[in-house]
């Protein structure tokens, strides 16, 4: 009982503040008081001493309480009422506490240094590039193979299927996708190959087809361009999945083409067009469908590769100098990460809770 | 003004967009917000675009007598069944949810099933010992799989502890070196987007 009554006696800690990095829309009230207890109260006003009421309770161990019903501007004062003994203590009063809004979230500004610096390389080799320089970028074994195998499809007189993934043009993986589709459609109608693109989103279909119609044009071959090869098939995935497999068995396409953002459909459109003995080039950034494409395709575009595609397949030396700055960026954050790992073995973190996103 | 005008559009919004995710001011929120909301309502826009297109195609294949027409004629006899079975009883109820918890369900099921079959035949292909790398693949697949079922736990209690090692250390840091060449890959394709230099996914080309 002496015991309790000196917990109770402990009373509580209050602390108010502005929420940083916010709109200025809410105020962080956290307290340290006994575990023992089974909630708090919160109770708020405009003056320190009366109209005090309770805006909420909250069950321990919870000791924050993030108040967004204010206003702006308006100073406020707070006090906690522990709950859960016979004797509830209650804090000092704290105030008063203004919600500002903040200009910068200086949570991200880790984020902002690490675009800034892959921003500044990137622009930094573009120039380079403009000013005539020759850039040497690595060879990228599936995109060399793109040409090749709309070449054979040309030879065998069959068409080629381009499967622009599952998901909608918010989908940075599609928008790749129809950056590699103007390059491929300008091959497949130089070559008066036929190019079936059936997508599973009716914005993706509208975009394929204007990507596919000038790039026809483009290359002086209008008269190549049918819209009725770029169409809609249907939202439902394994719907979509089955359509494309029906394409595949029916027109058996010589090259298939798998660009964009997949899930669990991968395996099964990559196994039947391998049985439909087409050459198949895929890509896609997520890591968990990867494995799929490597095991049933010929050539597969990993993550950054996908990216790197339209670029690569341009040969513009402006483009190029993009990939060059990608890859020093990339260097750049593998030092940064030997950094951290080094500083990390000798029990130092706050470098690596630098980069810890907020 | 052709290509110039979606650029300077691509641009602005899309500075704009990465502005706002470091400025929490209330008026940038709101028009970030605003932006996404306008996305949302065109995709509902080209659902109708979706469907014209498939009716249009599948009308003109059963006109022309093309190969295979008659499927067209249940693609678009189903179509019509459920458009109208949810205009008249709701999404909620009656002939539509029946329809769709007994048609198409099962059929995606039956698609997604089909999986299992094809991870056999691609595994069986994969795990074929011909290179140092797929001896090393193969080694690892076969212990991961010995040590997800209880029979590897009564060979030797350490599979599944090797198992969970082998998940989240040598398999977690290649996805993550994937994951990070990928976020890379799209900052850079993203900055080749909004300053202009990646036209292609608009068809491509000069002014």
């Amino acid at each position: 009982m002496l015991a309790l009554l000196i917990i109770v006696a402990l009373g509580i800690e209050v602390r108010a503040f502005d929420t940083p990095n916010d709109d200025g829309s809410s105020i962080t009230i956290t307290w340290t008081a006994d575990t023992s207890y089974h909630s708090f109260e919160i109770l708020r006003g405009t003056h320190p001493d009366e109209g005090l009421h309770t805006v909420c309770e909250v069950e321990a161990p919870r000791n924050t309480f993030v108040d967004s019903q204010i206003q702006q501007g308006v100073g406020y004062f707070y006090k906690v009422m522990a709950r859960g003994f016979d004797a509830e203590p209650t804090s000092q009063t704290v105030g008063p506490v203004k919600a500002v809004a903040q200009i910068f979230n200086t949570g991200r500004v880790n984020i902002a240094v690490c675009i800034l610096v892959l921003f500044s390389a990137i622009i930094y080799y573009i120039t380079r590039a403009r000013r005539g320089e020759k850039l040497y970028v690595r060879r990228i074994p599936g995109i060399t193979a793109i040409e090749e195998a709309i070449g054979r499809a040309t030879e065998m007189g069959k068409p080629v299927l381009y499967v622009p993934g599952i998901m909608d043009i918010d989908e940075p993986e599609t928008i790749a996708s129809m950056s590699i589709l103007g390059r491929v459609a300008e091959k497949t109608a130089q070559y008066n190959t036929t190019l079936y693109v059936p997508t599973s989103k009716a914005m993706v279909m509208s975009m394929a087809q204007q990507v596919v119609k000038e790039s026809a044009t483009k290359v002086g071959r209008p008269d190549w361009f049918n819209v009725d090869n770029i169409r809609y098939l249907t939202d439902d995935q394994f719907g979509y999945v089955s359509a494309v497999d029906g394409i595949m068995v029916r027109e058996k396409p010589a090259t298939n083409f798998y660009l964009g953002k997949f899930y669990a459909e991968s395996l099964i459109l990559a196994e039947t067009g391998f049985s439909t003995g087409a050459i198949q080039i895929a890509g896609t950034a997520l890591p968990d469908q990867l494995p799929f494409f490597v095991a049933a395709c010929d050539y597969t575009l990993l993550g950054e590769e996908l990216y790197a595609a339209s670029a690569y397949l341009s040969q513009e030396p402006v483009q190029l100098g993009s990939l060059k700055g990608q890859d020093f960026g990339k260097l750049i954050f593998i030092l940064v990460i030997v950094i951290g790992v080094i500083l990390r073995l000798f029990n130092s973190v706050f470098f690596t809770d630098w980069f810890q996103v907020r | 003004m052709k290509r110039t005008l979606p650029l300077i559009i691509v641009f602005s919004c899309g500075f704009f967009m990465i502005i706002a995710f470091f400025v929490p001011l209330r008026g940038f929120q709101d028009v970030s917000q605003t932006f996404q909301n306008w996305y949302t309502g065109v995709i509902a826009f080209f659902v109708f675009i979706g469907i014209f297109n498939l009716v249009k195609v599948n009308l003109d294949k059963i006109q022309r007598r093309l190969r295979d027409w008659q499927y067209s004629i249940i693609l678009l006899a189903f179509l019509s069944m459920m458009m109208a079975a949810g205009f008249i009883g709701g999404r909620e109820g009656g002939i539509f949810l029946y329809m769709f918890e007994n048609l198409q369900i099962p059929l995606g099921a039956t698609m997604f099933s089909l999986l299992a079959f094809f991870v056999g035949s691609a595994a069986f292909r994969a795990f074929r010992a011909r290179t140092p790398e797929a001896t090393l693949l193969l080694v690892a697949a076969v212990l991961v799989m010995i040590g997800r079922v209880p029979v590897g736990y009564w060979i030797w209690h350490g599979f599944p502890s090797l198992v969970e090692w082998i998940m989240n250390v040598p398999n977690t840091a290649a996805k993550r070196g994937i994951l990070f060449g990928a976020d890379l890959g799209l900052i850079s394709m993203a900055l080749r987007v909004l300053l202009g230099i990646e036209r292609s996914y608009m068809g491509g080309g000069k002014e």
